[in-house]
């Protein structure tokens, strides 16, 4: 069985780096590749009622346009270097999701960008990165 | 529930606000007051229709009310106490499936549902409730809350079990959903029709009055109150207020405007966080005090002193409190609730269970203890609502009043954002779905801001609150006859999650390694 290579997206160039960097891993050790668009997303938010009403739509419309505007292409682009590629798309804690999606794929590896903040913005926002160093159940790669 | 007061003291908030329109413009205020208040009188004392008790006047309709829930009580066998902590455990989304991310969660149906209960009158109701029933009324309060519970639990089952599901994922639940359609899958859609554009008729009617224009004038008071009272700058100007709250909830009602729900969404919360940290310091504070509230909670209960209707008095008192607080057996949470993503109807009432338990038994006592724990309700001034808690709190932190009026301000708008959307459900329920309808509702809801803070509508608003108690006749009445669906489901749902059927994602969550 193939090794699995996991990396994590946003949008971001960052992601997109880091995705690339993974890429460039996989077809060096002949593994699949799974790239995970994660869409920030907390189920302790206070909500006005319309908006909860229409939440099961809103998330369909996020996941077509993660798809379409960075997933979708981005999947092909690594496709055509000619290794496996799978995309997915989650709503929650990224870190939290990347980590378990670890474990569902049975990634040996998880890659992600890093935004740059500061310890300052890191102490107020808290950072994806340095969250999912301390929780992954597997090695983690910041790509810089 | 905030708009009590108006029913309860009608004088206390509405006096002030009278002279100072009367002063200047006579008209309007005073011909529409005319016109409406012979029709509302009628129906506020048909809705309200009180028995004399013990010297005590005692409204059936709070009887009604604490009748079913303690009927629910039992014919749920406590449930509020055997899935207490399951309950927990759903708003904590251990039984979320994780594929159900980015959906409504439980813990948001619940936020979003209380954020329409608790306000005003788990601040001032309460203090009404001791400074008349004593010390004791709190006892009373806490019981009416627990048994409120069980009526809760049966018809936020009842909103999801029943809503409308859209092909594009949209739903549309509540009281006006389970009455029709409930009653109808029991040969009585006549009567299930009849009471649900009941329900609908008077949910519109609470949602303009004490949804909207008790709520605007109540904060417009407190901006009267911290800005230099009946001389200060803001005393007439009503109207300017109304506007300003009327554009930003039309901002986010109409507009759709995120960033100001956010920030609500943010700020609500905290304040209640502040109120209570706030009650709590000053609980242990007095930490030698509590044993003597608690012995005046307890004595003053069953004997109290000094009291109109003794232990009657005491129980109509907190009774009166703990159903126009957490609104269980109303309907109005239902229609919030019913917008959770799950397969299992069960596990939202299950957590609509913990509504009237913050509410009541955790943040309207905490307001019990602090008038109790500084003997502010044995004032001399004969202070009562706000002006009371305030002072009770100002005793010891005395910058309190100032974040009193903010957090007052903020739990009006955050109930006005609930109930503009309960009336809007019941509108499109009444008129069909469309946009145009939607729009129309909401524009018409702007428009009542302005006229509840800038006029003295003292009948109107008394009307609109018998009106949200009058949503409690024909919900209960169909509460009544769908109990049985609810306790099929509930037994089902219980055996399955004994049998371990229903099983935790969370736990599975932790486990890596494949």
């Amino acid at each position: 069985m193939t090794d699995t290579l996991l990396a994590g997206i946003d949008g971001s160039e960052d992601g997109k780096r880091a995705a690339e960097f993974a890429a460039a891993r996989a077809k060096a050790a002949k593994a699949r590749l799974v790239v995970a668009y994660v869409i920030e997303w907390s189920p302790y938010t206070f909500n006005t009622p319309e908006e909860n009403e229409m939440r099961h739509k809103r998330r369909e419309e996020e996941i077509d346009r993660a798809k379409a505007q960075v997933l979708d292409p981005l999947v092909a682009a690594l496709k055509s270097s000619g290794i496996e590629v799978q995309g997915l798309v989650r709503h929650g804690h990224p870190a939290q999701v990347l980590s378990d999606l670890a474990g569902e794929t049975g990634a040996c590896q998880i890659f992600i960008g890093r935004r740059g903040i500061s310890r300052m913005a890191a102490l107020l926002f808290g950072s994806v990165a340095g969250t999912l160093v301390q929780i992954s159940p597997v090695p983690v790669t910041v790509v810089p | 529930m905030r708009h009590k007061l108006a029913a309860a003291l009608p004088a206390f908030f509405w006096t002030p606000a009278a002279l100072a329109q009367e002063a200047q413009e006579p008209g309007i205020d005073a011909v529409i007051n005319e016109a409406i208040a012979p029709i509302s009188d009628a129906i506020v004392s048909v809705i309200f229709y009180s028995v004399p008790v013990f010297g005590t006047q005692f409204p059936l309709i709070v009887l009604w009310l604490v009748i079913a829930a303690a009927i629910a009580t039992v014919y749920f066998k406590f449930i509020a106490f055997r899935a207490f902590k399951h309950a927990l455990e759903l708003i904590r989304g251990d039984y979320t499936d994780p594929k159900d991310a980015g959906e409504v969660s439980h813990f948001q149906a619940l936020a979003t549902a209380l954020s329409g209960t608790v306000g005003l009158g788990n601040i001032a109701g309460v203090a009404i409730a001791v400074s008349i029933g004593g010390p004791g009324a709190t006892f009373w309060m806490i019981l009416a809350g627990l048994m409120g519970m069980s009526l809760k639990f049966a018809e936020c089952t009842l909103g999801v079990k029943y809503r409308n599901v859209y092909a594009d994922g949209t739903v549309s639940g509540g009281p006006m959903y389970y009455l029709s359609k409930g009653l109808g899958e029991k040969n009585m859609a006549g009567l299930g029709k009849f009471l649900a554009v009941f329900f609908a008729v008077c949910c519109i009617a609470g949602a303009l009055g004490g949804g909207n224009m008790f709520q605007a004038n109540q904060s417009f008071q407190q901006i009267v109150n911290v800005t230099g009272g009946e001389d200060g700058f803001m005393a007439d100007k009503g109207w300017l207020f109304g506007l300003v709250v009327a554009v930003i909830v039309g901002s986010v009602i109409i507009g759709g405007i995120k960033s100001i729900a956010r920030v609500t969404e943010k700020v609500v919360p905290f304040m209640a966080v502040i109120y209570c940290t706030a009650a709590l310091v000053i609980i242990l504070a007095n930490i030698t005090e509590v044993p003597t509230a608690f012995a005046a909670i307890f004595t003053g209960a069953f004997s109290p002193e000094g009291v109109a209707g003794g232990a009657i008095g005491a129980l109509i008192q907190g009774f009166k409190r703990a159903a126009f607080s957490n609104e269980a057996g109303v309907g109005s949470a239902s229609i919030a609730h019913s917008a959770v993503r799950t397969k299992e109807p069960i596990t939202e009432g299950l957590v609509a269970l913990h509504e009237p338990f913050i509410d009541t038994v955790v943040i309207c006592t905490m307001t019990a203890l602090v008038i109790v724990i500084t003997g502010s309700y044995s004032n001399e001034a004969g202070m009562s609502g706000v002006e009371l808690t305030s002072s009770a709190f100002e005793s010891v932190f005395p910058w309190f009043p100032y974040i009193l009026a903010v957090a007052v301000i903020l739990f009006a708008f955050s109930t006005m954002i609930s109930w503009s959307y309960y009336g809007l459900k019941s509108w499109t329920y009444l008129v069909g779905e469309n946009k145009t309808a939607e729009l129309v509702f909401k524009l018409v809801f702007c428009i009542f801001v302005v006229i509840g803070s800038s006029m003295s509508l003292g009948p109107v608003v008394d009307f609109s609150d018998s009106a949200i108690f009058a949503m409690a006749i024909a919900n209960i009445i169909g509460l009544y006859i769908l109990l049985p669906v609810v306790k099929k489901d509930l037994a089902s749902y219980w055996a399955r999650l004994k049998a371990g059927e229903i099983k935790k994602y969370r736990t599975a969550w932790l486990i890596h390694t494949e």
